[in-house]
């Protein structure tokens, strides 16, 4: 198949889908759809839960893909739809009854680090390793809602702090602060596991072998 | 300007994204390089914006893109399925269309079938002699018992199956059951 010619800027691909052409759709999101998952299910924190949530919210901007005015980027209103399909999905499960949703206000003070362990070493295979992948995505569920969504757009799908404010629907000063919070709890629960060379540790201790 | 070491950690954040002035970025990164647990902070906090930035953390489950394409041409019908559709539609159009069109260049030699509830004859071999009364509907091996010859059956002639089959006569399922598709 062919590509398609560079000039198809979004604002062309949206008047051609709601013009008919409705294949087009998947070339206007397809460039988000990882977005729009890890979206999902930093705020529903299961797997199944974000998958199911990620594709409604593909199908429901499809079918209001008319109301998109072009005030905001497309993946600014995209994700903002699958924030509010997943925050309903956790109305429908009542787990907003175990973790107020917006209502706490941001915590008054500055937060202080509890642990000052040395960990500079940041190897970039450190990734490759299940077990750090998995250590990072606890330490995210574990932090409340509120932090949790604006680090995710912001740290993990590197939105501005402004799109994360409109995506939220929340000022960029509580964008900001909540940013500085989820960071300094992730470095405190992340730093005593990964500092001092935890990286390099071989899998299996010094001199053993494997068989 | 000096700053103390919460003012450090309220800034961290705003430092990493380059939000700070001169002024203030300079003080901090002064004390930091004095003080052993703002280093700390700071290499931890850039570490763990570094990490959560890589795409290897979160990866998108196999099979998610493709599920979403599903529903989604499932919910409309994408322009292949309606290319599709139409293709259905034209080649049927022709069909019909092409059949009246047959129908009407052979209605003078071709009557309709005689019978409405026989097969027609098309599985018979055409050059095969066969029988067939006036005012009968179906055509016979010659001989076969059931061609019409009571009172008022007409006059039978001896033919080929394609001519009577061009009458509109259809075979006997009796004498030519094993040219039919039963």
């Amino acid at each position: 198949m062919l590509e398609k010619p560079a000039e198809d800027s979004e604002q062309s691909l949206i008047r051609r889908i709601c013009n008919g052409e409705s294949s087009l759709f998947t070339q206007l999101v397809k460039p988000y759809e990882r977005r729009v998952y890890v979206t999902a299910l930093a705020l529903l924190r299961n797997e199944a839960d974000a998958q199911d949530v990620a594709q409604e919210a593909i199908l429901k901007a499809f079918a209001n893909l008319r109301q998109f005015r072009g005030e905001s980027r497309f993946s600014t209103w995209l994700i903002q739809i699958t924030v509010n399909e997943a925050r309903m999905r956790q109305r429908k499960q009542h787990a907003d009854l175990f973790e107020p949703i917006t209502e706490a206000p941001d915590e008054e003070g500055a937060y202080t680090p509890r642990d000052f362990a040395d960990w500079r070493e940041l190897p970039s295979e450190a990734l490759e390793r299940s077990e750090v992948r998995t250590l990072l995505v606890k330490a995210l569920a574990s932090l409340g809602q509120k932090y949790r969504e604006v680090f995710i757009l912001r740290d993990v799908e590197q939105m501005s702090i402004e799109e994360a404010a409109e995506v939220l629907n929340v000022s960029t000063a509580s964008v900001k602060t909540r940013l500085l919070r989820a960071r300094l709890m992730l470095r405190d629960l992340l730093a005593p596991a990964l500092a001092d060379g935890w990286f390099s540790r071989p899998p299996f201790g010094k001199g053993s072998k494997p068989w | 300007m000096v700053v103390n070491c919460e003012q450090v950690w309220q800034e961290i954040s705003n430092y990493l994204e380059s939000e700070v002035s001169p002024e203030l970025r300079a003080a901090m990164e002064a004390h930091i390089r004095e003080c052993r647990h703002c280093t700390a902070v700071l290499d931890g906090t850039r570490n763990v914006v570094h990490l959560y930035a890589d795409d290897r953390l979160l990866e998108l489950p196999a099979g998610f893109s493709a599920a979403w394409q599903r529903k989604l041409s499932e919910s409309v019908p994408g322009p292949r399925g309606t290319a599709f559709g139409w293709l259905i539609a034209v080649a049927a159009l022709a069909l019909v269309s092409g059949s009246f069109a047959l129908a009407r260049f052979d209605s003078p030699a071709r009557p309709a079938l005689r019978s409405h509830h026989a097969e027609p004859g098309t599985g018979v071999p055409p050059q095969m002699m066969v029988e067939i009364a006036a005012d009968g509907k179906t055509f016979h091996v010659p001989g076969c018992k059931y061609l019409h010859q009571h009172e008022g059956a007409g006059e039978v002639r001896l033919v080929a199956a394609s001519e009577a089959i061009r009458e509109g006569y259809v075979p006997c399922v009796r004498c030519l059951r094993q040219y039919l598709n039963r």
